[in-house]
């Protein structure tokens, strides 16, 4: 054998590991549901703009305004006569896209405090874990609103102010599970190999807390796209930009409610509603698979 | 004999090493005071271990044999006394001198599945010292030197174990691949923690005789560490009863087990298992259990639960030294 | 009558797989005041075999087949209910984790007090009456019912275990592993103990251990099992002095004996087999140094050997033929 062959070993071994990953995943149906709903939904975002003309999102003729759903406009106009199913369509990629460059914020703020604050312990524990307190106990909607508002509406900001609100809850999470990793008897061989604290961290801390980021983060996703929702529909969202909170603000706002133009305030509604229950079932389904006391019994 | 002879042919000299640690009593009691207890868990220790030698610290749970273990390979820090290996004080290790000794000594531990890290694969596993030591660039012979590692290991077709998990490897493969993660670095001293002790019978005998043909053929020294007196018997040149931290007996295993001198000893070898009927009925058994390092009795350690035990015990600490030539001792009364 | 009888007790698990087939045609027995020593490694079997009288099985543990007899009663058939008077009053089990079958926050005496009452109707006063009693058994000073089980030792703790075990007046003891976690001091204390308590109260005791001179200081008989199966099976003395199957010499062997030579026995090649298809013939026989032809192809018959000692291998069949 020669590398080249370790190097194909290896890429079979990732394939056999998700393999197996996948075969415990598929029994569990929460799971399933949670993953075709945003199969749909990425799909959607992805190829919605080339299957529906989202050029009608431009302001069309005046008798067009707020119709009902026609076979011409499926989810119906709004008050400017631009077609829902489009701002359904493009407000989906803009929802996804806030919702996981969040998530990928928060996920990293959360396991680097979790980590270094878990492995070092004493002094640098005590103080990055009073820093964590404080975003976990800030009521996060007033301070997302105070900074949204400090900062102006554009979609960066709102990724960032949801990002830097959301890790507290993650990075407590990481430092209780890298308490227990760091006592196991192969953190300790790792030092008498002459490991040093960042190969540590990063070799043996991190993949063994891996499994419980990666199911956390799916529950982070939700409430990030629920946030981004909650801003824009309170106004302090980027006007300029199609999303489904938007949507319901625009909606809101413009009297949807008082002229009963339910096609107008649903779909939006809805959508939100949907991509936040499948990432939760499917965080839900991965903490089952990935936490190691409901797997014991396979060994 | 002349003492720089002597020092010369020393892997491992210990003199008083102490480990205490300081702990903090419950917690009602930490909320009233600020009283921090002291636990003396390794409390002056000496002894010297021979290059190609294998010296076993025998003792029960509580005597400060692991925590002896791991002080002296540095991965816990004494609170004082001095060891020399090769000669150098090893408090006046420089950062580099230190990684240098990480390649040096090497540690197996007691449970084969908790100290490998169970997702990394069993190359990951033997290649990560060549890694983190910078040893070796070339892909080619890494894989190499991983193949020679787990062959001298006693792993047949390393290649093809090369992509498996901890997981997926029988108990005795386990060890087999943690002393494989040792071997990688040409180590000439291990400290083997209990390394047989979660292993079935039939297959412990296979890797002990491992450990024994790996001191034969490169020289490897070992402090074997074991509550197990027949092994320690079986397979060291010397062994070292430890009690509440500190060596009471000290000599060749013969010695030790067949002529004991310390009451403590005696007591234990009395109770080493044997695979025959015999009955328990009349034996006289020491009382209790060894105590808390916390509250370490004055005078010889071992007295209250002496059954030979006299007034002056209770007193005076006894000496620890050399009975017979070659066997040492720490009592009033041999 | 016979204190304990059973006869080809089976129990699988069942898994995605398949079945495991973890304990097969496991036959016992024993008399009053009796010890017998079930030895084997891990995996062979022999807490499930031991679990399977009393039902204490995880869900997916199947009794197949067998039939368990207590004093010529057969409760192979008994319903949870019936189960639950059982347990204890007429066999009790002493675990190997002694801190985690206990309270941590509860006083180790109001444990054993609650339960001796959930089984005898005995009034408060009169069940710490008793405690107090059981802890004089097993040596400890009735004083310490007032302390918290963190408070005891390893070995004290499992003196506890021991004192609930018989809280009851059972007439079987079983013990898994009961003093594996404790130092050799210590646990040659707690086997004295269960000797002496034995002994006096006429129990009899089902031994479940990895360790031969458990066996040893313990039992009169015993019974050797490998991958699911019995062995070889007779008194203690015997099995030991004259092992008949080769397995149990191989164990022997291995075990380190210090009044032996002071050389490293070979260990057994090879690991136990995967119960989920257990290689056909003899069980062992892929790692039998002594295995021929039949070994791998029919199953061993039961072969006596003395009065009460008997084995499955075919060296023995030969052996009694020629």
């Amino acid at each position: 054998m020669n590398s080249a062959l370790v190097k194909k070993d290896t890429f079979a071994l990732w394939k056999k590991n998700l393999s197996s990953f996948w075969s415990i995943y598929r029994q569990n149906s929460m799971g399933l549901i949670g993953m075709v709903i945003l199969l749909i939904f990425a799909l959607m975002a992805i190829l919605g703009p080339y299957l529906v003309d989202i050029t009608i999102m431009t302001v069309d003729g005046v008798t067009q305004v707020i119709h009902p759903p026609t076979s011409e406009y499926w989810l119906g106009t709004d008050d400017l006569g631009k077609d829902i199913l489009a701002g359904v369509i493009v407000g989906s990629r803009v929802s996804l896209m806030v919702g996981l460059a969040a998530t990928a914020i928060s996920m990293v703020i959360g396991t680097v405090v979790g980590i270094v604050s878990g492995f070092y312990g004493r002094v640098v524990d005590a103080l990055l874990m009073r820093f964590t307190d404080v975003f976990l106990v800030i009521p996060w909607l007033p301070l997302m609103l105070v900074m949204a508002a400090l900062l102006g509406p554009s979609l960066g900001n709102i990724i960032f102010v949801i990002g830097i609100t959301s890790w507290a809850g993650t990075a407590r999470i990481i430092r209780s599970q890298t308490l227990s990793v760091k006592e196991r008897p192969y953190v300790e061989r790792a030092r008498a190999i002459g490991s040093g604290d960042t190969h540590i961290m990063f070799y043996h801390i991190l993949p063994n807390v891996f499994p419980l980021i990666f199911a956390n983060t799916v529950l982070v996703a939700a409430v990030a796209i629920l946030s981004e929702t909650t801003l824009s529909f309170l106004g302090m969202g980027d006007p300029t930009q199609v999303t489904w909170g938007m949507m319901l603000h625009f909606a809101f706002s413009m009297g949807a409610v008082s002229f009963g133009a339910w096609w107008w305030l649903l779909p939006p509604g809805i959508c939100v509603v949907l991509v936040v229950l499948s990432f939760t079932f499917i965080g839900y389904a991965l903490d089952e698979v990935l936490n190691p006391k409901l797997r014991r019994r396979d060994q | 004999m002349n003492k720089d002879f002597n020092e010369a042919n020393n892997l491992l000299s210990v003199r008083g090493l102490e480990v205490h640690f300081a702990v903090r009593s419950g917690f009602f009691s930490s909320l009233v005071s600020r009283k921090i207890s002291l636990v003396r868990a390794v409390d002056g220790l000496d002894f010297e271990l021979k290059k190609g030698e294998i010296l076993c610290l025998a003792g029960e749970s509580g005597s400060g044999k692991t925590t002896a273990g791991k002080a002296v390979l540095r991965l816990l820090e004494p609170t004082g006394g001095e060891v020399l290996f090769k000669g150098e004080e090893m408090n006046a290790f420089s950062k580099s001198r230190l990684r240098h000794f990480r390649q040096e000594a090497q540690i197996i531990f007691q449970d084969p599945f908790e100290s490998l890290n169970p997702r990394q694969t069993v190359f990951s596993t033997v290649a990560e010292p060549l890694e983190v030591n910078r040893l070796t660039r070339d892909r080619r012979e890494k894989e190499e030197r991983v193949a020679k590692a787990l062959s001298d290991a006693g792993l047949s077709n390393p290649r093809e174990l090369f992509m498996r998990y901890p997981h997926e490897l029988s108990g005795g493969q386990r060890q087999r691949l943690a002393i494989a993660g040792a071997l990688v670095l040409h180590p000439d001293f291990i400290v083997a923690d209990e390394p047989v002790s979660m292993l079935d019978l039939s297959i412990r005998a296979g890797i002990l005789k491992l450990m024994v043909e790996l001191r034969d053929n490169k020289g490897i020294s070992y402090l074997f560490i074991t509550h197990d007196l027949s092994l320690a018997w079986l397979i060291s040149d010397r062994i070292a009863i430890m009690y509440l931290g500190k060596i009471v007996e000290l000599g060749s295993a013969d010695d030790v087990i067949k002529s004991p001198l310390h009451p403590y000893t005696k007591a234990l070898v009395s109770v080493i298992p044997v695979p025959k009927r015999v009955s328990l009925a009349g034996k006289t058994l020491l009382k209790g259990e060894t105590p808390d390092p916390v509250n370490i009795p004055l005078g010889c350690r071992f007295h209250p639960r002496c059954p030979e035990a006299q007034p002056r015990c209770s007193e005076e600490e006894p000496a620890y030294r050399e009975i017979t030539p070659k066997h040492f001792g720490a009592c009033h009364f041999i | 009558m016979r204190l304990l009888e059973v006869e080809n007790l089976t129990t699988y698990y069942k898994l995605k797989e398949g079945y495991v087939r973890a304990c097969e045609n496991i036959s016992l027995h024993l008399e009053r005041g009796e010890a017998i020593g079930l030895v084997g490694e891990s995996a062979s079997g022999k807490t499930t075999a031991a679990l399977s009288l009393i039902k204490l099985l995880p869900e997916n543990a199947h009794v197949m087949a067998g039939s368990i007899k207590i004093e010529g009663r057969d409760i192979s058939g008994a319903t949870e209910e019936e189960l639950r008077h059982i347990r204890w009053k007429d066999i009790a089990i002493i675990f190997q984790g002694a801190m985690n079958a206990l309270n941590p926050v509860r006083r180790v005496g109001a444990q054993i007090v609650e339960a001796v009452r959930i089984h005898d109707k005995l009034s408060e006063k009169e069940a710490c009456k008793r405690t107090a009693e059981l802890f004089d058994q097993v040596e400890i000073d009735p004083d310490r019912v007032r302390e918290y089980p963190h408070e005891f030792s390893g070995g004290m703790r499992q003196r506890v275990m021991i004192a609930m075990a018989i809280a009851c007046n059972p007439k079987i003891i079983i013990g898994d592993e009961p003093t594996t976690a404790l130092d050799v001091m210590v646990q040659a204390q707690v086997l004295q103990l269960l000797e002496t308590l034995r002994r006096e109260r006429e129990m009899g005791m089902l031994l479940i251990t990895h360790d031969l001179s458990v066996v040893g200081e313990t039992c009169d008989r015993v019974a050797v099992m490998y991958a699911g199966q019995i062995v070889e099976n007779g008194p203690t003395e015997k099995v030991f002095s004259d092992p008949a199957h080769p397995y149990t010499r191989a164990l022997i062997a291995a075990f380190p004996n210090i009044e032996g030579e002071r050389f490293l026995a070979a260990s057994i090649p090879g690991n136990p087999p995967n119960l989920l298809a257990p290689p056909g013939g003899c069980r062992f026989h892929e790692r039998c140094s002594e295995a021929y032809g039949l070994c791998s192809n029919e199953v061993p018959a039961l072969t006596n050997i003395s009065p009460g000692h008997s084995a499955f291998c075919h060296l023995l069949q030969r052996r009694v033929k020629v």
